[in-house]
């Protein structure tokens, strides 16, 4: 008996970026350029042109400092959130999976939570000194904070007809947590890292904004001080820059990664 | 009596405390034979899937006993396949590696396994998929995966919930045809639970029906048809009679006394 004719038609899967989107996007970005020029030429702002900005990058990048920020404020927000997730991801998968684990962690999870991870700062400078300790530390708890509560969520949501339909093939607890929960949860914990990474970002900038010798918030502080507005735009411009690149990463591993999900 | 494959021995379970939980199976007796397949039918609430999990090893009896081959079931085991409504494919694996998944777990060779799954695959009509994910799949072929997979670990025991109860009337009846032919290469028991009284009938050598609240064995219709079942049975005399039987017993329980 031949069945073959019940093929579900499906149009070719619909991407987040197509370049319809990307034109979209890069003619807002034009629009939205445009009209700030015409505010500074009409004398309607005090603000720097979009020309007095982008001559302010060449030269900050010329000499070396952007690219100095720039790594600085990249390395604690790729440290602090690369510490976060890896620390996250199995305290997330023991919350879900064991009830006591659970229980016992979080209340502490929720607690901190609510607590804004800057608010944390004064105390992280007072208890760990000046250098890059506290800093970090800051950011690492912002990362961990989200991929834990996400990773929890994408274990306690799996579907218990996975479970079940493993079981039923013979599958033991090890097996359904390496083979169903690790796979089905995958989803939740990338969207932990994306709001994680997001987290991260803006806490290092706010961080720096503090207490810092370095980096695009560190740089930023110091113009305000000589008056310096085109500097301040280039770090603004190249902290929203950076941003957009890692979410677009975060997002691309997404789609590698559970290219199997069903998408609406 | 012959060997009986599966064994109700007042069988029952109680979900919540004993004494005020809630009465999803009383007491029931039924043998099942094997290579036979039997319909479970009855309103929503008598038990039908309740039984069929004690079967799968899914939920433990309150009282009584459930046996396999003489045996009292203690767990889930591959002896017993079960195939779901809601399909329970892992859309993280391809159709092949979804019917894999059992055999890996019995430790078999990659080789071994891809001619197995593969064989199944073309049993159930879906060889040229079996690199396709379950999303580009329709609901039918979905199902038709599942039951690639149940029956690849080579269970003695087939437990179907609704399994067609998702898809559309077409569908389903191809489905049942299918399952019969399926069936009639490779005989397995089967315990197929349903609403629909026609498929019911129609793939079942007996019906049980259930009555509910609290869940109990309401009667055993014997479906007296010849194997194969096609449309020529479907469109009998014979079946319209033992079809409207099981109706009257599934909803006017009163008027089949009189």
């Amino acid at each position: 008996m031949t069945v073959t004719n019940d093929v579900n038609v499906t149009t070719a899967p619909r991407r987040r970026w197509s370049p319809n989107n990307f034109t979209w996007a890069a003619l807002s970005f034009a629009g939205g350029i445009g009209l700030w020029w015409l505010a500074t030429v009409g004398g309607l702002s005090e603000l720097p042109s979009p020309w007095a900005v982008l001559t302010r990058m060449i030269e900050l990048a010329l000499d070396g400092q952007l690219w100095e920020d720039t790594f600085a404020s990249l390395r604690r927000v790729m440290i602090g959130f690369v510490l976060g997730s890896v620390i996250a991801v199995p305290t997330g998968f023991l919350m879900g999976w064991y009830r006591v684990a659970r229980a016992v962690i979080d209340p502490w999870v929720q607690f901190f939570r609510v607590i804004p991870p800057l608010a944390i700062i004064p105390l992280a400078i007072v208890t760990m000194g000046i250098d890059e300790t506290p800093k970090i530390f800051v950011i690492f708890l912002a990362a961990f904070l989200s991929a834990v509560v996400s990773t929890y969520q994408g274990v306690v949501s799996v579907d218990k007809t996975y479970i079940n339909a493993a079981r039923v093939l013979g599958a033991n607890d090890r097996v359904i947590f390496t083979q169903v929960i690790i796979p089905a949860s995958t989803p939740f914990i990338l969207v932990g890292f994306r709001i994680g990474l997001g987290s991260a970002w803006a806490t290092v900038v706010a961080a720096e904004l503090i207490a810092a010798q370095s980096g695009l918030g560190f740089r930023m502080q110091q113009a305000q001080l000589y008056y310096d507005l085109p500097t301040i735009f280039v770090s603004l411009v190249a902290i929203g820059i950076l941003g957009l690149i890692m979410d677009r990463i975060v997002v691309w591993a997404e789609e590698w990664l559970t290219h199997w999900q069903e998408r609406v | 009596m012959t060997t009986s494959k599966i064994s109700f021995r007042n069988a029952t379970k109680v979900f919540g405390a004993p004494d005020s939980g809630v009465t999803a199976l009383k007491n029931l007796n039924l043998d099942i034979r094997d290579g036979e397949i039997v319909t479970v039918v009855g309103p929503s609430g008598c038990g039908k899937s309740t039984a069929m999990n004690m079967v799968a090893g899914l939920l433990d009896v309150t009282s009584g006993e459930v046996l396999v081959d003489g045996k009292p079931v203690l767990g889930p085991g591959p002896d017993r396949g079960v195939i779901f409504q809601q399909y329970a494919l892992f859309p993280w694996l391809t159709v092949r590696q979804n019917v894999e998944f059992g055999l890996k777990l019995q430790g078999m060779d990659r080789a071994k396994r891809k001619e197995r799954a593969l064989h199944y695959l073309g049993l159930v009509g879906l060889a040229s998929f079996s690199e396709a994910y379950p999303k580009t799949l329709s609901g039918g072929m979905k199902q038709r995966c599942a039951i690639a997979r149940a029956y690849a670990v080579n269970p003695s025991v087939l437990l179907m919930d609704e399994p067609f109860g998702a898809l559309d009337a077409l569908t389903r009846v191809k489905l049942q045809d299918q399952l019969l032919d399926t069936w009639s290469k490779d005989k397995r028991t089967v315990m197929f639970i349903t609403h629909d009284v026609d498929e019911a009938v129609y793939i079942a050598h007996r019906v049980i029906v259930l009555a509910a609240r609290p869940g109990r064995l309401q009667e055993i219709v014997e479906v007296d048809l010849p194997f194969p079942r096609n449309d020529d049975v479907r469109l009998s005399p014979e079946f319209t009679e033992i079809r409207n039987r099981v109706w009257r017993a599934v909803y006017h329980r009163d008027a089949q006394a009189a």
